[in-house]
């Protein structure tokens, strides 16, 4: 398990208060000044150095993604933006950050601002964190009292403008694109990639978009060294990490720990266990409810980096663990989060728009045991047409939950849904009608 | 994307009144000069909890003549983002998280709970008309699960019992104390912390 000293966010169960004199007693803002007037080539490079991914989703190298942004200013402004629009099902880390850790994320917020030259920095909140966004705006009223944020913040000579921009629920705005076209004031579409957000971003202007974790992290990270930090978790994947257990669990919790760490030691002594036992574990999904499950036995040996969820065709993600037992209705879990997925849709690319409704409507055929044994297949087509065929990973998020439990649990689902299609038994009916609007009835098996 | 009911009964004249104008002014404060329409969400709330929970067309239109937009650019973010409503919702807005992580804890019970208390179906309001209920996508509390929002609060950590006894509350009028309902801090697991303990006893 790893050490208290070596846990960032020291006030995640909230013991010792949000505010900054706790904050400062907890080491934040000793001495950011310090840190900056050592360059921006040095934060840059002791961030690559500590070979920090980003925590929301995609684990792209932070160090590199500051560095794509301009090293001079020019015609116009940079920014950056936070990213908090935290709503993948199963995760919970950023709203724990923003409550209790507020001043890690403006510190960070600073540092990096410093290091990729911008004035302004926006905060993109998911508009259902109302009391969260409340207490991180008290958090920067207490910061600018303090001239830590504002002008000449923290003495580093450098200006810097933190505001809060409320998202409306909805979770495509936590795609970075989407998320600009949102502060823009217009609906969450992505937008094509090239040009990226570090050259043509907000208001077409370089942007550096990170997540909450990632920021927050940064300041303890050059306090303590890059060395540190790499020391942690395993080489490509270092550092820790807050997992956030939920579901079939008997504690569940929020957690920091290890990068690496096995997925068993999170369930069993965080989590207090899967209820039932482990033997009563039925799939568990690693990284919040794009990624594939991992069913029982790779779960028992799993550890919990980007590279080695990888290797068995999942991934990361967030690092919101949902664990899922065998009381459980493993197609009607899938049909749920098929249901979430056609409800997000920005409705941008055919794909995805069409696609998850399918996805969802089969899935939910399919948990009666209302489909036909040749829609098994027909569903991972489905799949496979969305992946790959639309401007943002969204497609990748919804088609890969699905790929996931097809690869897992199609003897399951063939054991509901064996039955042929209708086409072939009753030759009265049409080809042509959508043989799942057809009167119950009508679908027995007559002949 | 989601389907939107836009109301029958609309009013025929919205306007901002002294404190949200103001608020308004403040919000137009935090964006570069040039791109004011950046406060368009942030403008369509300030509506909205101006006008007992919801946005009538009429408010729409007030915001696009305050910010000098289209009308239909307005339109398409009030439809778009589905914490916008559209038709009265009542003082009391219940939005139950019924996302997987909460379903496999039971949010179906919880549903049901409303289903019996505030109204058959969703979106529809109560008998007395402060309060409907809404099934909604993941809230980001899923180690609270099963959880629900009403207003801005979470209530967390919920079985059937205490949420009969919070719509009860909710449907005399009065607003339930917020948090979790099994006596639980925060998100650390209960009872079981094996990290942080110094800071705990400190």
């Amino acid at each position: 398990m790893l050490r208290d000293e070596d846990r960032i966010f020291k006030n995640l169960y909230n013991d010792l208060g949000a505010d900054l004199n706790s904050s400062k007693k907890r080491g934040d803002w000793t001495n950011t000044k310090d840190l900056c007037e050592k360059g921006r080539d040095w934060i840059i490079d002791e961030i690559k150095k500590s070979e920090l991914r980003g925590r929301g989703g995609a684990g792209f190298p932070t160090g590199l993604k500051w560095s794509f942004a301009p090293k001079e200013v020019g015609s116009r402004p940079h920014y950056l933006v936070i990213n908090a629009d935290e709503s993948e099902p199963g995760t919970c880390k950023d709203r724990d950050i923003l409550r209790f850790e507020p001043h890690k994320l403006l510190e960070g917020c600073l540092i990096a601002a410093y290091a990729v030259n911008s004035h302004k920095c926006y905060i993109y909140l998911r508009g259902e964190y109302y009391n969260e966004g409340v207490e991180l705006q008290k958090a920067i009223d207490e910061a600018y009292k303090d001239n830590l944020i504002g002008k000449n913040a923290s003495g580093t000579g450098w200006d810097l403008d933190i505001y809060i921009h409320y998202g409306a629920g909805a979770y495509i705005c936590g795609e970075e694109t989407a998320l600009l076209e949102s502060i823009e004031g217009n609906k969450g579409q992505p937008r094509l990639k090239p040009p990226f957000p570090a050259l043509v971003g907000l208001y077409g202007c370089p942007t550096i978009v990170n997540n909450v974790e990632t920021v927050s992290v940064v300041p303890t990270i050059l306090r303590k060294g890059s060395k540190w930090f790499a020391s942690l978790g395993k080489p490509k994947n270092t550092g820790t990490k807050i997992f956030c257990i939920s579901g079939n669990v008997n504690k569940p919790c929020n957690v920091e720990e290890e990068m690496g760490v096995p997925l068993k030691d999170l369930i069993e002594t965080h989590a207090g266990g899967v209820v039932g036992g482990w033997e009563n574990l039925q799939a568990v999904i690693p990284g919040g409810s794009s990624m594939p499950l991992l069913n029982k036995e790779i779960s028992e040996k799993i550890t919990m980096d980007f590279d080695s969820l990888v290797e068995n065709k999942s991934g990361l993600g967030t690092a919101g663990i949902v664990v899922i037992n065998k009381d459980q209705d493993i197609i009607k879990c899938f049909a749920r989060i098929a249901r979430f997925y056609k409800h997000e849709s920005c409705g941008q690319c055919t794909p995805c728009r069409e696609g998850s409704g399918w996805m969802w409507r089969i899935l939910e055929r399919m948990a009666k045991g209302e489909a036909s044994r040749e829609e098994v297949e027909m569903l991972f087509d489905v799949t496979k047409q969305i992946e790959g065929h639309t401007i943002c990973a969204f497609g990748e998020g919804s088609a890969w939950p699905v790929q996931g439990l097809l690869r897992n649990f199609k003897k399951e689902i063939i054991k509901r849904n064996n039955f042929d299609p209708l086409i072939k038994s009753n030759k009265d009916i049409p080809y042509l009608v959508d043989q799942h609007l057809l009167e119950k009835d009508n679908a027995q098996n007559k002949s | 994307m989601s389907l939107k009911k836009i109301s029958k009964d609309q009013p025929e004249k919205f306007e901002f009144d002294q404190q949200s104008l103001e608020a308004a002014k403040k919000i137009l404060s935090n964006y570069p000069k040039g791109k004011e329409k950046s406060a368009v969400m942030a403008l369509l709330y300030i509506a909205q909890r101006q006008n007992n929970n919801w946005i009538p067309l009429s408010a729409i239109k007030y915001i696009a003549k305050f910010l000098n937009m289209p009308y239909i650019k307005v339109y398409e973010v009030a439809t778009f983002y589905s914490m916008y409503n559209l038709s009265p919702v009542g003082n009391f807005h219940v939005q139950i998280c019924t996302t997987t992580p909460c379903m496999i804890r039971g949010a179906y019970k919880i549903v049901d709970v409303c289903k019996k208390k505030i109204s058959e179906k969703e979106n529809v309001l109560s008998e007395n008309g402060n309060c409907s209920w809404t099934e909604v996508e993941c809230l980001g509390a899923c180690i609270n699960a099963p959880m629900m929002q009403i207003n801005n609060d979470y209530y967390e950590d919920l079985d059937i019992k205490q949420s009969e006894k919070i719509i009860d509350e909710v449907l005399m009028g009065k607003k339930p104390k917020p948090g979790s309902y099994r006596g639980r801090i925060n998100s650390e697991p209960e009872n079981n912390r094996k990290t942080l303990l110094d800071l705990k006893n400190a």
